[in-house]
Parts: C-alpha cells; sequence; structure tokens
C-alpha cells in the first residue's frame, strides 16, 4: 500500500476470549480502532452471564507494541525507549476501553500487526468520531476526499458492518445506521461476502448498568476503514479442547499465541521453553514459523506421553506444523548447556512451575537437601535405569535459574517472556517484579485468577550482554539456594498462601458484603 | 535428538571439567526431511562448535562435511544443504550421550536425551 495515511484509522476488534472462563461460556468481543498516525483499538467485552470476566484488556498495548517492533515500524534503532507507541484513549473512554488511538507509520505496520495480532479485532482509518450522528457526519464530511475516494470508487465493492458496544443493535436498526450513511458518496456495489472494502460503524453507549464492561461515560460513536482484521479461525484451531495430548497446567491458546507475540516469534527464529510439559507454548511459536526447543524435568511428558500418538510431537503434528528441534530432559536449575554457549536463543517463553496449580521440582533428593542424609551412592549396576530424587524448587530460585540462564543464553535484544505469580489482598496488587541487570522489562499484564492471587506476563529485552561478573553472582547465588533450600522453601511456598482457608474465607464474606454495594469492573470500584 | 542439539550439551556432574563433546553412541537413528531456512542457519551457524558437529556426523556415517568451516561458506548452496542436514534432518532415536571425563552415559531413548543428573552428582 503505497500512500501513508496520515489522518484517523479507526479499528474494530471483534471475538477474543481472554477471560479464563472455559470457551464455550464466552462471549465476548473487542474491537479496535487506528489511524495511520493513530490506529485506535477498541476492545470491547460483551456481558459474561454468570460468572466474572477477567478480560486480557491491558495486555492489547504491549502485544501491538511486540509486532510492531517486529514489522519494523521502529525502524533500526536499538533503543529500547523508542520502541514504544504513542497511545490515546478516545473521549470519555476508561482506560480498559477496546478503543485506542495509535501512532503507527504505515498502513502496512498496521495491516500486519491487525493480521497477526491475538487481541485486535481490528485496525481502521478513523474518517470521523463524534457524540451522536450529527456530529459524526460533520466530521466524516471533513475528512479529506482525497483520503477517501480512492475507496469509494464505482468498479469497487464494499461492505458497512454496524457494531455496538454494551448492548444489541437489532438487524432493522443496523440498516437505518446505514441509510443515515447516504452523505458519504459510496459508488462501488455492495458485497457482503468477500468485499475490496470494509467499513465499520461503531457505537458504545453511555451505559451505567455495571455489566463487566469497561465503563463508558458518554456515548460516542465511530466511522472507519478497515485495514486489518483478526484471524478468526486461529483460536478454534488451536484451543485446547481439540488438542490430542494435553497436561493439568496447558497455556490455553489464545494466551499461548499471545506470549509468542510477546516473544515476536517468527520464521528464521529459535524459541526456547525450559518447562516445555506438553507444549502448548511452543506450538504457539511454531504457528508463527519458529524453530521450536523444550526441556523439562519430567520425562514421562517429555518422552511417552499417553502413547505413540499422544505426546508432545503428535501435538505438533495435529496442526501440521515443524516439530521441535529438541527436546530434552534437563532441569532448569542444572542447565545441561556446554560452557560458553550463549546467545543461541531468540525468545524464551514459558510459564514456570510455580507450586500453586503444580510445584516445580529440581535435582537432588528432598531429604540431602535438608542435610538429613547424606547423598545416596547408586550402585554400579543399578545406575542404567536409577530414577534420581528431585526436591522442590521454589519460586524465588526458580525465578533466579530462569533470568541466568535468559541473560545468558538469549541473543542481544531478544526477549524473555513468562508469567510470574503475585498475591493479591484486599484485590488489589502491590507488585515487584524481578530484576537482572541484562534485562528491561518492557511490559508487565496482570491476569487476575482470583480473589488472592493474580499473575503477571512480564516481557522483558536483553539490553546488556551477559557477563563474567553477572555469571560469578548468579554462581554464589546459586550455592546459597542449595545450602539454605529449606528457608528459601517456606519464604517462596505460594501455595499455602493462595489457598489458606481461614483467610479467604474471611476476604469472600468481606468481597460478598462489599459486591453488594458497589460496582466493581476488573477488582477495582469504580 | 538432531545433532544441532548434540552440539549444545554437555556433561554436567559435579566436579567434572571437560565434559563437552559428548561422544555421541547412536544405535537407531533416522533422517527426516526438514525445510531448509537460510536465515535460521546464518543465525546458529556462529554458535556451533564445528569440529564436535563433524566428529558426530562422521559417527553416523555422514561425511560430507567439511574439516573446517568459516562464515564465508554460508554463501555456497551445497555447503550449506549438508550443513543443514546434518544440524537438523539427522535424528538420533535411541543410543546414549557420553561424558568425555566419566564415561557417564546420558541415555537417549525415543529421541529425547535424558540429561537429568543422580543425586550423587549434583
Amino acid at each position: 500500500m503505497g500512500h501513508a495515511i496520515n489522518e484517523k484509522i479507526v479499528g474494530l476488534v471483534t471475538g477474543g476470549r481472554l477471560t479464563g472462563i472455559p470457551f464455550e461460556e464466552e462471549t465476548e468481543s473487542r474491537r479496535i480502532w487506528g489511524d495511520s498516525k493513530h490506529v485506535n483499538i477498541l476492545e470491547e467485552v460483551v456481558a459474561v452471564m454468570t460468572k466474572p470476566v477477567k478480560t486480557l484488556g491491558v495486555f492489547v498495548r504491549p502485544e501491538v507494541e511486540a509486532l510492531a517492533e517486529l514489522f519494523g515500524a521502529f525502524g533500526d534503532t536499538n533503543d529500547i525507549k523508542i520502541r514504544t507507541l504513542e497511545w490515546r484513549l478516545p473521549e470519555h473512554h476508561h482506560i480498559d476501553s477496546p478503543f485506542h488511538f495509535v501512532n503507527l507509520p504505515s498502513e502496512d505496520v498496521a495491516k500486519n500487526i491487525a493480521n497477526r495480532s491475538i487481541l485486535v479485532k481490528g485496525i481502521y482509518e478513523l474518517w470521523g468520531e463524534g457524540s451522536n450522528y450529527e456530529e459524526l457526519k460533520e466530521a466524516i464530511n471533513n475528512f479529506p476526499d482525497e483520503r477517501k475516494t480512492p475507496y469509494l470508487a464505482s468498479d469497487s465493492t464494499f461492505r458497512i458492518i454496524v457494531d455496538s458496544l454494551g448492548k444489541v443493535t437489532s438487524f432493522h436498526e443496523q440498516n437505518e445506521r446505514i441509510r443515515g450513511l447516504d452523505y458519504i458518496a459510496f459508488k462501488g456495489r455492495v458485497d457482503l461476502r468477500n468485499p475490496e472494502h470494509r467499513f465499520c460503524l461503531l457505537e458504545t453507549d453511555d451505559y451505567n448498568s455495571n455489566n463487566g464492561l469497561p465503563p463508558v461515560v458518554q456515548r460516542r460513536v465511530f466511522f472507519g476503514r478497515e485495514v486489518g482484521g483478526a484471524n478468526r479461525k486461529l483460536l478454534p484451531t488451536y484451543q485446547l479442547k481439540s488438542r490430542t495430548y494435553l497436561g493439568p497446567t496447558a497455556m490455553d491458546a489464545e494466551m499461548a499465541l499471545l506470549m509468542a507475540n510477546q516473544g515476536m516469534a517468527n520464521p528464521g527464529k529459535l524459541v526456547y521453553d525450559p518447562f516445555v510439559g506438553t507444549g502448548s507454548i511452543l506450538v504457539a511459536a511454531a504457528h508463527f514459523g519458529a524453530m521450536t526447543m523444550g526441556a523439562d524435568i519430567d520425562i514421562r511428558v517429555v518422552r511417552d506421553g499417553r502413547g505413540p500418538d499422544c505426546n508432545v510431537w503428535s501435538n505438533f503434528k495435529q496442526y501440521g506444523l515443524s516439530m521441535p528441534i529438541s527436546l530434552l530432559r534437563a532441569d532448569n536449575n542444572l542447565p545441561p548447556w556446554r560452557p560458553g554457549l550463549k546467545e543461541v536463543f531468540d525468545a524464551i517463553i514459558c510459564d514456570p512451575p510455580y507450586g500453586v496449580r503444580a510445584g516445580g521440582r529440581k535435582s537432588g533428593g528432598r531429604k540431602i537437601l535438608k542435610g538429613m542424609v547424606d547423598p545416596y551412592t547408586v550402585p554400579e549396576d543399578k545406575r542404567t535405569d536409577h530414577i534420581p530424587s528431585t526436591a522442590p524448587y521454589s519460586l524465588v530460585e526458580c525465578v533466579h535459574d530462569l533470568l541466568d540462564l535468559a541473560a545468558r543464553m538469549l541473543v542481544m535484544n531478544g526477549r524473555l517472556v513468562f508469567f510470574y505469580p503475585v498475591l493479591r489482598e484486599d484485590g488489589c496488587t502491590d507488585a515487584t517484579f524481578p530484576e537482572h541487570p541484562c534485562f528491561t522489562l518492557v511490559a508487565s499484564c496482570e491476569q487476575i485468577l482470583s480473589f488472592r492471587y493474580s499473575r503477571y506476563l512480564l516481557t522483558m529485552v536483553k539490553t546488556s550482554a551477559y557477563s563474567n561478573e553477572i555469571a560469578e553472582v548468579a554462581k554464589q547465588m546459586h550455592l546459597e539456594f542449595k545450602m539454605n533450600h529449606l528457608k528459601w522453601l517456606e519464604d517462596g511456598n505460594l501455595h499455602s498462601a493462595v489457598f489458606s482457608l481461614s483467610d479467604s474465607q474471611a476476604c469472600l464474606e468481606g468481597k460478598l458484603r462489599l459486591e453488594s454495594s458497589k460496582p466493581k469492573y476488573r477488582g477495582k470500584y469504580v | 535428538m538432531r545433532l544441532l542439539t548434540h552440539n549444545m550439551l554437555s556433561s554436567n556432574i559435579k566436579g567434572v571439567t571437560n565434559g563437552y563433546p559428548l561422544r555421541l553412541e547412536a544405535e537407531k537413528w533416522s533422517v527426516k526431511e526438514v525445510d531448509l531456512n537460510r536465515d535460521f542457519l546464518t543465525n546458529i551457524f556462529p554458535r556451533i562448535e564445528w569440529k564436535p558437529l563433524v566428529d558426530a556426523a562422521r559417527s553416523l556415517g555422514l561425511s560430507s562435511l567439511p574439516d573446517d568451516a568459516d562464515p564465508s561458506m554460508l554463501n555456497s548452496d551445497d555447503f550449506l544443504k549438508g550443513f543443514h542436514h546434518a544440524l537438523l534432518e539427522i535424528h538420533v532415536e535411541e543410543g546414549a550421550l557420553i561424558c568425555p571425563e566419566t564415561g557417564r552415559r546420558f541415555p537417549i531413548n525415543k529421541g529425547i536425551p535424558n540429561m537429568l543428573l543422580h543425586e550423587d552428582e549434583v
């Protein structure tokens, strides 16, 4: 697309399901609006019946920024501070609104982002917006003709989609709205199935009921031309319920694809998951064409699965994806990479075991690390089939090992994308995230999982090289963890904190009391 | 296990200082075609220890790799094909990786190398 759009693009996004609720029960949709200087992403959440909605609205901007970088929106700059986009919210919209305006350098970039993004429903060139239809008409009429006429030509086909946020528009009303646009000189032919140009008329209403949507203060109407839209077949294809081999903590398909986008997985790149499990994250990375590698401490998971046609390999085969380059059994605490090997992975994407749903394990027996017994010397004749004992792996140590591994093994500007658990108190978090001299944190997105517990998807970029000094400090820390195994284990026991019964009962009662009196959105009172 | 993985792994048994390269003992292996990705090969080339790759490939009867390699050879399609084939298309299904210092066998079973250490090795 040769011409750059420098006025407004509005994007409409519909149909995500970042909720943590089983797919069948989700009826969420999302919209995005943008302009070539400002792409506006509108994300809409249509009410989910009885269950609380935990949207991933906060994940939208980081995802768009990661993809913008992937598609070259920032040129060759290595300055991490420059690699962000300029965002603006539509007037009277809540920060979690599905509509955003954003600066993008070209229509091509906008199109690529929209086509690949998991959360963006669409990116649109905004022709006009207003508080009512009169204002909208004025805005559209003021939008430069040279920007409109190429898309209104008589030999083209088009379609207008009418959508609303927070309410249902009847078929009749939709037709009325379209007829109301007769001041735009559409000369082309209508084609509902396969139009060359798609236009979108979108309304957000001034509802004040607490229906799980981000609060909107005032009615707002947008009209725009679609620059790019989401691939709707993606999520149904990868949804977990049709996956052959699953484990108890397999990453939800939408989240896995989102993580792969945060990690900028692409053909020619190598992505590693040190806690591979059934491979759900690597499947997403492979979908975007990346080469993959995975390790796990549990050999039954990586090697055996549930049979010859139900294992990690078969999950890739099922979707016709390239097989992982390597799956191996290894301990993240004592990684088997050769000394001197560094800067091989373009991204490390993982969901470390934090002990809330599944506990992490590392080498060395429980009793050995407690100092109760000396290491068991395996008799020579039993070495071949010996199953080494493992010990629980505390959260702090696990994160320390992960950061150290990533700092060493990622290429410069490579990305570390992982989940980090956080306890919530009184419905709020006061999260501090792990830091490392090699990394710059570029995104932290909270996904609320329960009243007491949420997890942050952290995206870190390697901005400094791994030095001998850093390696030495990490080695000392490793020994310190080994010496004080018990202490770290007690400090980092997330499971008991999340599931402590008496506390959660009290919280629950308090929550119920508050809920009845105040409207609530995303765990915060509004 | 492909030879790329072999090239990256070492024996990390406590006290072992020369755990690399692991000696490859393959009992069963197969060749599976993989699409050649020039970018990937170019990116990974500087990370490869060439001699261990050549030795591993030769132990499996593959003699097409030159004794030495430098980045300029990546411009040759023949070299690239040979490199790609050795690195990514040979799958060792059964066998072992052997620590050069202690002789400890890390078994490869169903294509998965088991690098986990015993209690007395950590």
